[in-house]
């Protein structure tokens, strides 16, 4: 028998208003807890995202890293996988950026330096995501611990490098030396005052554009190509891919590789776009963030783009927010963030149950 | 305290039940005489099995009474239902499998916080159960192991152990053989015999003619008649359960086959666990004929279509087919047997023929989805996609014709339309077909039947594997039985009855007086 | 070259601890269908609340009495996504994994203003080594004594408490009523319920001797192995834990052994450090400190083979529509 069918709104934008309206309830709870006023320190966050030039161009740049690690997670969700590695793959995925750049910066211009960093940040980022991804089709170890396990790894592996062999001679901390100006990304307000538009200096830069691209391509590819179609049956239903004559474990690997790539663009925003040279611990986070940003953009490039701008607009917002109420961490924002992923990713049946038999109850006869 | 003594014992009064927007019971009203045996009779979907688990406690009714022995109850767990002495044989055994014989029976009613006591008491009067009806099972038999009739039994010692006076048995005999039916019968008539009133829930109108002294027949939800059993008969019975005059044969002509399409040589299996599921398979499929494989279920007939299509490699043997022969060493997968021009609607239609998120458009391709009908270079072509559906929709008469409508939203009769719609209008060569129509309600039956002998009169080769006899009779030019991953036994459909065929299916013929037959 | 090997078998048990309890508090959760990545969670929150308490109130006992209300409340969230709202048990560890991560420093800032860190425990705030009855005496003996003395003995309570617990957990899940419900319900929740047992009241238990048992791993932590609670100091022990229990086969004793595999290696690694290995020369602090997670991806890869979960793990139990 049909079943009347719940308007596509319903899933798409109220539920996940619900959800995340939920999760800043209770942080406002913690907020509270911790003795501070939930109304004032949100202002405070609004303030700092969007409030001045400067903020929203910060949180943009938050966001750009976001949609990368955001896309990631999600073409992997699409594909019935747990991609917990993207804070290990977006790690190598930078150092493969900055490996490009300190080999080519001072012999090369920059059109040919750009597409050789994204190259090399897609690689390596994939690398990263290569050996867990091949456990796990063809050896069945259980995806999610092996990727934390490469977390790990990646950590203290980037140590090794950048203090044994990437560090600068005489000097203390643990950098590359600088890159040529070759090996820069335009920022924002560059690009921006060249075509007269003035903007406040930020560390928004050309990469913002190239995580909206990927945007698009990430849904032309699922949604539009075969190779799509093959992902979306292997993450619905193992069953029914075996019977269309669909590898599973192929597609498993193909589909980790690409998720890997889309962390390691991480490393374009960072090393090439604001560091300008190899550091540690660039990643600060942004892996784990984009699971709570797949989830509450529900796994659509759309979603996952206003996620990624309100995340961003919490880091921003939270870096204001410590600096005004010295007594609230910046460790707020993992709270808000494991909240997030509470309300919209496991009591996701919670209120969409109770929603969507609101819009699907019998009519009055 | 109602002290009135009832002749019934269990009375349902005005049980309704819905699930959100779809009724699954509506006002139904029974009465089970006490130690009578109750059939209650009905086609898939008819509410039997939501009606007999709000008896059982799994569910709790929307609204209406039940009255246990007289005494107005209130079921709302399993835990309620056993109390008041009732038990339930489930269609799909609620069995801990890797758990033994004796630990699945004490399971809540363990008798205490230690284990050594409830089992040692179990097992003497498990003893007891099994001379007083004839229940023999190893009760330190480990469940997975036993073989599917024994594994019945022990739901039956179950719900006995834990006291049971009214015991349902929800589709028993799906998945024995016509004998172990008959054994089943016997047992069921002895525990009448003792006292306890026992329903049966089937839609196989000769077990109700055989074993009930009752019958209620349901129909979409509702309850719409009760007989005596010794004052009906088949046809009226499955006139009440359908609504009008149903055909039990198929209209066909005789069939003319050619050359052999597919040749199947010494195919074996073996699973995951190393047990050799198919034995030595052999067998010719012809152009222009419908081979039909009967079996109880479980006996190799999915692993043979796994085996054919492609799912899973061979282990041995070989498969000639369209000037390829493949092997264990030169296997192909699903995709590359549709490139050979096979075609399979699976068994399952849920989990393996369609994506039930997918919308219909895009579960119309799968299998297909490489195609360059359904792909530019790099896009696909949705355009196509859907003109296509729609155009197919309209043929095989699909409701509601929404391309757009998710397949989960559709009917049992619908999915299956699009699945079959799918596979069959490949035009491939060769078509391998499982349980068509299970799930499906009378009228698309129908439907997909004169669509088979249609294609097989257009010169296709068809296997089909059905576990409803009748309608391997009904299709088929020829029969092949198998039991335990073999082929025993081979019969022309024209040769065919349900003895013969039942016996074949267990194995019970010996080499002299086996029908037809393999070399 | 014994005392070396006395030493390390000595550092081996303590490192263990944690790994041990963990272990089986992922045992009890899986054994009943629920998948716990948030073990790292529980035993991250249980640390903090542990030495919160036991710097407040001076006293080891209560810090782990509140270690224990700590991660039964995480356990019991759990629960509430997986079981009562059918959530995804992955997705659910991941967020309380990250709550508990930013939680614990901001809470700790705010109480204690020493950056997100607890202060330091001292004197009856802390669970110390407990000398067993003759260990001086017998220091000398050859062979038994050094065994006694310095392997068996002087470790603090917990430790003791965590290896008693394993033959427990094997009465438990094979000789009582408990336990064979426990194993029915990750195998097959359809038969408990129509046997007339709740499976959610099954599962919720599991879920709360998970959380004790966490309690008592992050308690370790901060109020025995080290002297107060520091950011992100579970580092990856649940994860570890984790991969143990799939080793061992969801087995305690199995289990248990595992576990003190992970605890030799990383004893034997620390030993490693600054020394010179013929060919290689000095091994690096990272890779020492690699080794554990490549060990588990290692053994993940190759050695585990065929092991088989409990059917029904992961699975949110739906009543199915008949």
């Amino acid at each position: 028998m049909s079943q009347p069918k719940v308007p596509v709104w319903v899933n798409l934008a109220l539920i996940p208003f619900i959800n995340i309206t939920l999760a800043f309830l209770v942080s406002a709870l913690v907020i509270l807890a911790i003795g501070e006023n939930p109304i004032e320190a949100a202002g405070y966050l609004v303030y700092g995202a969007f409030g001045y030039e400067e903020g929203i161009g910060y949180t943009l740049y938050y966001a750009t890293n976001l949609i990368f690690t955001g896309l990631a997670v999600s073409i992997a969700f699409k594909a019935g996988i747990f991609n917990i590695g993207g804070e290990g793959q977006a790690y190598i995925g930078g150092l493969g950026v900055g490996l490009v750049c300190l080999a080519v910066d001072q012999t090369m211009p920059f059109y040919i330096i750009l597409p050789l960093a994204i190259i090399g940040g897609a690689v390596f980022g994939a690398a990263w995501a290569y050996i867990p991804a091949y456990l796990s089709a063809r050896r069945g170890s259980h995806v999610v611990i092996t990727t934390i396990m490469f977390n790990f790894i990646a950590s203290s592996l980037m140590v090794y490098l950048l203090v044994n062999w990437l560090k600068q001679e005489g000097r203390m901390s643990p950098n590359s030396r600088t890159f040529e100006e070759s090996a820069w990304l335009p920022y924002m307000h560059e690009m921006l005052a060249a075509i007269g538009i003035n903007f406040e200096q930020s560390p928004l830069n050309a990469s913002f554009l190239w995580a909206l691209i990927c945007c698009v391509l990430i849904w032309g590819l699922v949604w539009h190509t075969r190779w799509g179609y093959q992902l979306r049956t292997v993450g619905t239903s193992a069953t029914a891919a075996v019977y269309a004559g669909i590898d599973n474990g192929k597609v498993t690997i193909w589909v980790m590789l690409i998720s890997g790539a889309l962390a390691g663009f991480v490393g374009l925003n960072e090393i090439m776009g604001v560091h300008h040279s190899l550091l540690l611990n660039f990643t600060a986070g942004f892996g784990f963030a984009g699971i709570a940003v797949s989830l509450m953009g529900r796994n659509h490039p759309v979603g996952i783009i206003l996620a990624a701008i309100l995340f961003g607009a919490l880091y921003q917002g939270g870096s204001e927010l410590a600096f005004e109420i010295p007594s609230i961490t910046p460790e707020i924002v993992v709270v808000i963030q494991g909240l997030v992923i509470l309300f919209s990713g496991a009591l996701e049946h919670m209120c969409k149950d109770r929603v969507e038999a609101f819009f699907t109850r019998p009519s009055a006869a | 305290m109602n002290n009135k003594t009832s002749p019934y014992a269990i009375e349902l009064r005005d049980i309704s039940k819905s699930f959100g927007a779809v009724q699954a019971n509506k006002d139904i009203c029974l009465q089970v005489p006490a130690g009578t045996i109750h059939g209650i009779i009905g086609e898939n979907g008819a509410g039997k099995s939501t009606l007999m688990s709000i008896i059982y406690g799994f569910y709790e009714a929307d609204t209406g009474d039940i009255e246990v022995g007289g005494e107005l109850v209130n079921i709302r767990t399993s835990e309620d239902a056993i109390r008041f002495g009732i038990g339930m044989v489930h269609q799909h055994f609620m069995l801990v499998e890797n758990f033994t014989v004796l630990e699945n029976v004490i399971l809540g009613a363990e008798g205490g916080a230690m284990l050594q006591g409830g089992l040692d008491a179990a097992r003497t009067e498990l003893k007891r159960l099994e001379q007083e009806y004839n229940l023999d099972v190893d009760v330190d038999a480990v469940v997975e192991e036993l073989p599917v009739g024994l594994q019945q039994r022990v739901e039956i010692l179950k719900a006995l152990y834990r006291g049971a006076k009214i015991l349902i048995l929800d589709e028993p005999t799906g998945v024995l053989t016509p004998q172990e039916a008959d054994h089943l019968f016997r047992i069921l008539k002895s525990l009448k015999e003792q006292g306890v009133t026992v329903m049966i829930i089937t839609h196989k109108l000769r077990e109700i003619m055989a074993l009930t002294d009752n019958v209620s027949v349901m129909r979409q939800g509702k309850m719409v008649a009760h007989r005596a059993t010794a004052q009906t008969n088949k046809e009226e019975l499955a006139e009440l359960m359908v609504g009008k005059k149903v055909r039990l044969v198929v209209d066909k002509d005789e069939a003319n086959p050619t050359n052999v399409a597919l040749s199947a040589k010494n195919l074996s299996w073996f699973d995951e666990q190393g047990v050799k599921r198919l034995k030595d398979v052999s067998f010719e499929l012809k152009a222009g004929e419908i081979v039909g494989i009967a079996g109880v279920s479980g006996n190799g007939q999915s692993e043979l279509l796994n085996a054919l299509s492609g799912i899973t490699p061979l282990s041995e043997g070989e498969i000639h087919f369209n000037n390829e022969v493949i092997t264990p060493k030169n296997s192909k997968n699903a995709s590359q047997m549709r490139d050979l021009k096979m075609a399979h609607v699976p068994e399952d239609r849920h989990k393996m023929g369609l994506v039930t998120g997918f919308e219909a458009y895009e579960a119309a391709i799968l299998g297909y989805h490489n195609s360059t009908a359904y792909n530019g270079k790099i896009l696909l072509d949705r355009k196509a996609m859907l003109a296509e559906c729609n155009e197919r929709m309209e043929k095989w008469d699909v409701r509601p014709a929404d391309p757009f409508l998710k397949t989960a939203n559709f009917s049992g009769g619908n999915q299956q339309k699009i699945v079959i719609a799918r596979e069959v209008e490949q035009n491939p060569d060769v078509l391998l077909i499982g349980q068509p129509t299970r799930g499906v309600d009378i009228g698309a039956i129908e439907n997909i039947h004169e669509e088979i002998i249609k294609l097989r009169d257009a010169g296709k080769a068809i296997l089909l594997v059905s576990v409803e006899l009748d309608e391997i009779m009904a299709l088929s030019d020829r029969i092949l039985v198998m039991f335990d991953g073999a082929v025993v036994g081979e019969i022309d459909a024209k040769d065919a009855d349900e003895r013969t065929l039942g016996l074949m299916m267990a194995n019970a013929l010996n080499d002299d007086e086996k029908v037809g037959g393999q070399a | 070259m014994f005392e070396t090997l006395i030493l390390i078998l000595d550092a081996t048990l303590r490192v263990s601890t944690p790994l041990i309890l963990a272990a089986l508090a992922g045992l009890f959760a899986e054994r009943s269908g629920i998948v716990d990545i948030g073990l790292e969670g529980k035993i991250l929150g249980a640390a903090f609340a542990g030495a919160a308490a036991a710097a407040v109130f001076g006293s080891a006992w209560i810090g782990l009495l509140f270690a224990i209300v700590a991660s039964v409340a995480l356990a019991l969230l759990h629960g509430f996504a997986c079981i009562t709202h059918r959530g995804d048990h992955i997705v659910s560890g991941v967020a309380i994994n990250t709550i508990v991560a930013g939680l614990t420093v901001t809470l700790g800032l705010d109480w204690f203003s020493q950056g997100g860190q607890t202060p330091a425990l001292t004197g009856d705030a802390r669970f110390t080594s407990i000398t067993l009855p003759f260990a001086d005496a017998l220091t000398d003996v050859p062979v038994i004594g050094l065994l006694y003395s310095e392997l068996l003995s002087g470790h603090n309570i917990l430790v003791y408490l965590a290896f008693a617990i394993v033959p427990v957990s094997v009465w438990i899940i094979y000789k009582t009523r408990f336990g064979l419900r426990l194993r029915a319900v990750g195998e097959n929740p359809h038969a408990v319920d129509t046997a007339g047992i709740s499976v959610a009241s099954l599962r919720y238990r599991a879920m709360i001797i998970c959380g004790v048992l966490c309690g008592l791993a992050g308690a370790y932590l901060s109020i025995a192995h080290n002297a107060g609670f520091l950011k992100d100091m579970s580092a990856g022990k649940g994860y570890i834990a984790l991969a143990a229990l799939i080793f061992g086969k969801w087995r305690p004793v199995p289990v248990m052994f595992a576990c003190l595999l992970f605890g030799f290696l990383d004893a034997v690694a620390v030993r490693m450090q600054g020394v010179q290995v013929p060919g290689i020369g000095e091994v690096p602090v990272q890779a020492i400190e690699v080794l554990p997670y490549v060990l588990t991806v290692l053994l993940l890869a190759g050695f585990i083979g065929k092991a088989v979960a409990p059917k029904a793990v992961g699975r949110p139990y739906v009543k199915e529509r008949a």
